[in-house]
């Protein structure tokens, strides 16, 4: 029964000062389905693009052998050709297509470069039988929904005879019915002999579907945990993907917390796309004066989208619930709204939303608080400069002059940057939305150093991010999400990492 | 020595907007030789003031929309709508110029007011709606004219196109007196204002110029100034439209880099979800930059309309493609986010001395397009090569090529952006005010 389909072996992958896969190890037997699991940032997906040919061969170490034969693949159609097809979590369909057009997407039924439109659609049809959705071909992709979206995927690499299919993060978009119906399918293809890796966080999924898993933490493989033998509990996955040592150092900060200053009640917010989607239910919490809140969860609980729809109604539809600063309902319908109330929101994604990259530090500094340089609409660019070189010495931004282009400092001092803007904005509650994210560990120390100077302050900040020794290390509570909900509140003297995961892989009927 | 190669460092950060200066100098001196010396003689230096006024005001607004990241297609027809109107309001209906033009202005207004409805708040791009508005006010240009043309003007109209300062000597002297003392006036004054700009910045120690090259650009520009005021004066004096011009200029550059309005409007440009995030109502700024648009295509309808002293059916036909192409050889760029004001004069001037120098030189409208449409993919085109040089690091002329060996964008993704070193060298000022009008 046990015969291995798939071997990697030693496999080592390094980008530029991080080794992002180091000696991993995965074996795959033939028929099965086999999760990978790992906190965000883990190494899972790059392991998937090793494996099929997205990062060629001779950009990493170690070997992969495939039905007993070494893979040398130097693009992803070579991994095709042996019947390895990943699927991403970002859906690669063409929305204008048609669903044949997009199943047979460089891959053309046809005869002298002319498409045999009637072979097309009748093979797709095909497909989509055996996939269980019953759709026509003709059916433009944008007119169905992202749940049969992902089955069209399927279908496609059903298409290109399939021996290995990997789904990266299959049902992070999907709603509950739709991930049901994916995971029966997974199985349904699983008794047609053909083999699944599926990268998933959600506990419950993976033991309804999977035969083994493997779990990598830091880019390394820790075990394989093996149905048959028992090994697939909920316990021992969590204990796997979190069990590091905490080496990392925080700042001591002895908090001094006063006044609840905002209260958020009964948040929900609907997909700004995908009606029947509610990704924040009913989400009901609060930050006091000098306090760090933590807002943990998995990709795809809806952190970001609470704190987002709260800040202006910058993500998401029909938003409803309350918001409170000292005990007054506030309307924060407006981003110019939040602020003047007092709220600051540092995005996840600095390049595309934090920063106006071709422009320089002071500009990038005054640009949330414009109107504090100004005299009747004229802007000080004196005061401007005096200012951000106040914050470029107190954040230690390392740059030649203020005047420098922030597109060209690193990291770590661009998110300095943002910080100072939310800082010169002058609020009483600032949300940081991953504020360490692709910054090198001695930047890390910084910037929650800035963060604790903030709380001393009396500031009031919620902090959002995906690792949790992070929130252990510099919160005083956190609260945790799961699918929208919020599942727990820890005070930190409660909290482990265990607890909180325990917490955020919780599903709510 | 220090201070000479401090002054070349600086100079090669600002190299895009010296260069187009440079070109524009190399471009007159060119067209001297060539036309024997006829380019530069005081008749012809005031023509090409007149002759390209309209389309310098033009620039100015459409630099602004193109930083806001969108584009104006609709000016030229907007120019010649506005003519129309004055036409019929001057000529027909019989008002005063006083009257008639702030009426012309507020119709501009509306226009653009129509226009930045559509884009800032419905959403539809700028494109569309102006290639739509291209059409829609050539319509009505044509029925307000009933296809034909409305002449003549009263002449204090006429005076704002071909108009000039009175001479106040009673035409006893060969110099245009008035002209010389606004001339030397204003170069004083932009002399006292550097080096009072200069004092204060150093009083609250901010960075500033290097010496040497501040004080060759002042003097040169000074001199430049001087030589115009010259030139202008021994000829009729200083025309009307040049004062216009000149007081544009120096206000819109100033609200550019100084006011709130301008410098929102570089945010939206540069990167629009972080200025969303920022608190800038973005969809006011954009309707608001419509609005100005719409007053200077008015404006630039009235100078035109004034200069041929008839409002013609197809008055303003290809305006906006010149002041288009004089903003992005001034340095906008395409994306947004970068471009002054005073740039787009120095792109305009350089089409205007090219299609000023060919015509003395006899060259047809067949070959002074050819030519202008290549210096256009030319000044664009060093454009992208400064930018993809400076991207691979540093902005010293010696490592001219390290572009070439920067890896593709998707393996620069995957990389930590923690490990990125600072680039210490590469400091640009897109829009600082190193220009002066």
């Amino acid at each position: 029964m046990n015969v291995p389909i798939l071997q990697m072996r030693g496999i080592t992958k390094t980008f530029p000062g991080v080794k992002a896969l180091q000696d991993v190890t995965l074996n795959v037997n033939r028929g099965e389905v086999h999760a990978i699991c790992g906190e965000n940032g883990a190494g899972k997906s790059t392991l998937m693009k090793v494996l099929s040919g997205v990062y060629p061969h001779n950009t990493f170490d170690g070997d992969i052998l495939f039905e007993n034969e070494p893979c040398d693949f130097s693009t992803i159609s070579d991994s095709e050709k042996r019947g390895i097809v990943i699927i991403h979590q970002e859906l690669a369909l063409s929305p204008y297509l048609s669903i044949a057009e997009n199943i047979f997407l460089g891959n053309e039924i046809a005869s002298r470069g002319w498409v045999d439109w009637r072979q097309t659609n009748l093979e797709a049809a095909k497909l989509l039988a055996r996939v269980g959705l019953s759709e026509n071909p003709v059916t433009p992709i944008q007119h169905i929904s992202v749940g049969k979206q992902q089955l069209v995927e399927i279908a496609k690499a059903l298409s290109k005879e399939v021996k290995l299919l990997i789904l990266d993060e299959p049902t992070a978009a999907l709603n509950d019915e739709d991930s049901g119906h994916l995971l029966d399918l997974i199985l349904h293809l699983k008794g047609q002999g053909v083999t699944s890796i599926i990268i998933s966080h959600k506990l419950n999924e993976i033991r309804k579907v999977a035969d083994a898993v493997s779990i990598i933490r830091d880019g390394k493989t820790i075990e394989t945990l093996r149905l048959d033998q028992g090994q697939i509990t909920q316990e021992r996955i969590i204990r796997g993907m979190v069990g590091r040592d905490l080496k990392s150092l925080y700042p001591e900060r002895t908090p001094t917390i006063g006044e609840e200053v905002l209260r958020i009640e009964d948040w929900t917010v609907q997909h700004p796309q995908d009606h029947s989607r509610t990704v924040v239910h009913n989400a009901s919490l609060n930050v006091r004066k000098g306090e760090v809140v933590g807002l943990a969860g998995l990709m795809g609980a809806g952190r970001t989208e609470l704190a987002m729809s709260v800040f202006g109604r910058t993500y998401g539809r029909a938003t409803s619930g309350r918001v409170f600063k000292y005990g007054e309902e506030i309307n924060t319908s407006t981003v110019s709204d939040a602020i003047r109330h007092g709220i600051a929101y540092a995005t996840e994604d600095r390049k595309h939303y934090g920063l106006n990259l071709i422009e320089d530090i002071k500009r990038n500094i005054s640009m949330a608080a414009l109107g504090k340089l100004a005299k009747k609409g004229w802007v000080d660019r004196n005061e401007e400069t005096v200012v951000a070189n106040r914050y470029r010495k107190s954040m230690n931004i390392k740059a030649p002059s203020v005047a420098a282009i922030t597109g060209k400092l690193s990291g770590g001092n661009q998110q300095k940057v943002v910080l100072s803007k939310w800082m010169f904005s002058d609020p009483d509650v600032l949300i940081l939305d991953e504020p360490t994210r692709g910054i090198d560990v001695g930047a890390k120390f910084e910037i929650y150093s800035i963060i604790a100077g903030l709380a001393a302050e009396g500031k009031a900040v919620i902090v959002i991010s995906s690792e949790l020794p992070e929130l252990l290390g510099i919160c005083d509570r956190i609260y945790t999400l799961s699918a929208g909900h919020i599942t727990g509140e820890v005070p930190i003297a409660e909290a482990s990492q265990e607890t909180l995961m325990h917490y955020m892989t919780q599903e709510k009927e | 020595m220090s201070a000479l190669r401090e002054s070349m460092g600086f100079l090669a950060s600002r190299l895009r907007q010296v260069g187009i200066f440079v070109a524009l100098i190399l471009i007159v001196l060119l067209f001297q030789v060539l036309t024997n010396g006829i380019l530069l003689e005081p008749q012809n230096v005031t023509n090409l003031v007149v002759q390209n006024s309209y389309i310098l005001i033009l620039a100015i607004g459409m630099v602004m929309v193109i930083i806001a990241g969108h584009i104006d297609l609709s000016v030229g027809s907007i120019a010649g709508f506005i003519g129309a109107v004055a036409g019929v309001m001057i000529v027909h209906w019989g008002w005063a110029w006083w009257a008639a033009i702030p009426a012309c202005l507020l119709v501009g207004a509306l226009v653009g007011a129509w226009q930045g409805y559509w884009i800032a708040y419905v959403g539809i791009p700028a494109f569309i709606v102006t290639l739509a508005g291209m059409l829609i006010f050539r319509g009505l240009t044509l029925i307000t004219l009933k296809n034909q043309q409305i002449t003549p003007f009263p002449a204090e109209l006429r005076a704002l196109g071909g108009g000039f300062l009175p001479d106040i000597s009673g035409g006893t002297s060969v110099l245009e007196w008035l002209t010389v003392i606004l001339g030397v006036g204003a170069t004083a004054a932009l002399l006292i204002q550097s080096i009072k700009e200069r004092r204060v910045r150093r009083k609250f120690n901010l960075e500033n110029e290097p010496m040497a090259w501040f004080a060759i650009k002042t003097v040169f520009i000074a001199l430049l100034m001087l030589t115009i005021t010259f030139l202008l004066a021994s000829y009729r004096g200083t025309p009307i439209v040049l004062i216009v011009l000149a007081v544009l200029v120096i206000v819109y550059s100033a609200l550019m880099s100084n006011s709130i309005f301008g410098r929102h409007t570089y945010a939206i440009g540069g990167n629009l979800h972080a200025a969303e995030l920022s608190g800038i109502k973005t969809k006011a700024v954009t309707f608001r930059l419509f609005v100005n648009m719409g007053v200077l295509a008015a404006l630039a309808g009235l100078v035109f309309t004034a200069r041929l002293n008839s409002a013609q059916p197809a008055g303003g036909t290809g305006f906006e493609l010149d002041s288009i192409a004089a903003a992005f050889i001034g340095g906008a760029a395409v994306q947004g986010g970068i471009g002054t004001v005073a740039g787009a004069m120095v792109g305009g001037l350089i089409m205007g001395v090219l299609n000023n120098g060919m015509s003395i030189l006899g060259l047809g409208t067949d070959y002074q397009q050819l030519i202008k449409g290549l210096v256009l993919l030319l000044a664009v085109g060093f454009d992208i090569f400064n930018k993809n040089r400076s991207a691979g690091g540093g902005s010293t002329l010696g490592k001219r090529f390290k572009w070439k060996t920067t890896p593709p964008a998707g393996v620069e993704e995957t990389k930590p952006a923690g490990k990125t070193p600072v680039s210490v060298a590469a400091v640009a000022h897109p829009a600082s005010a190193a220009e002066k009008p």
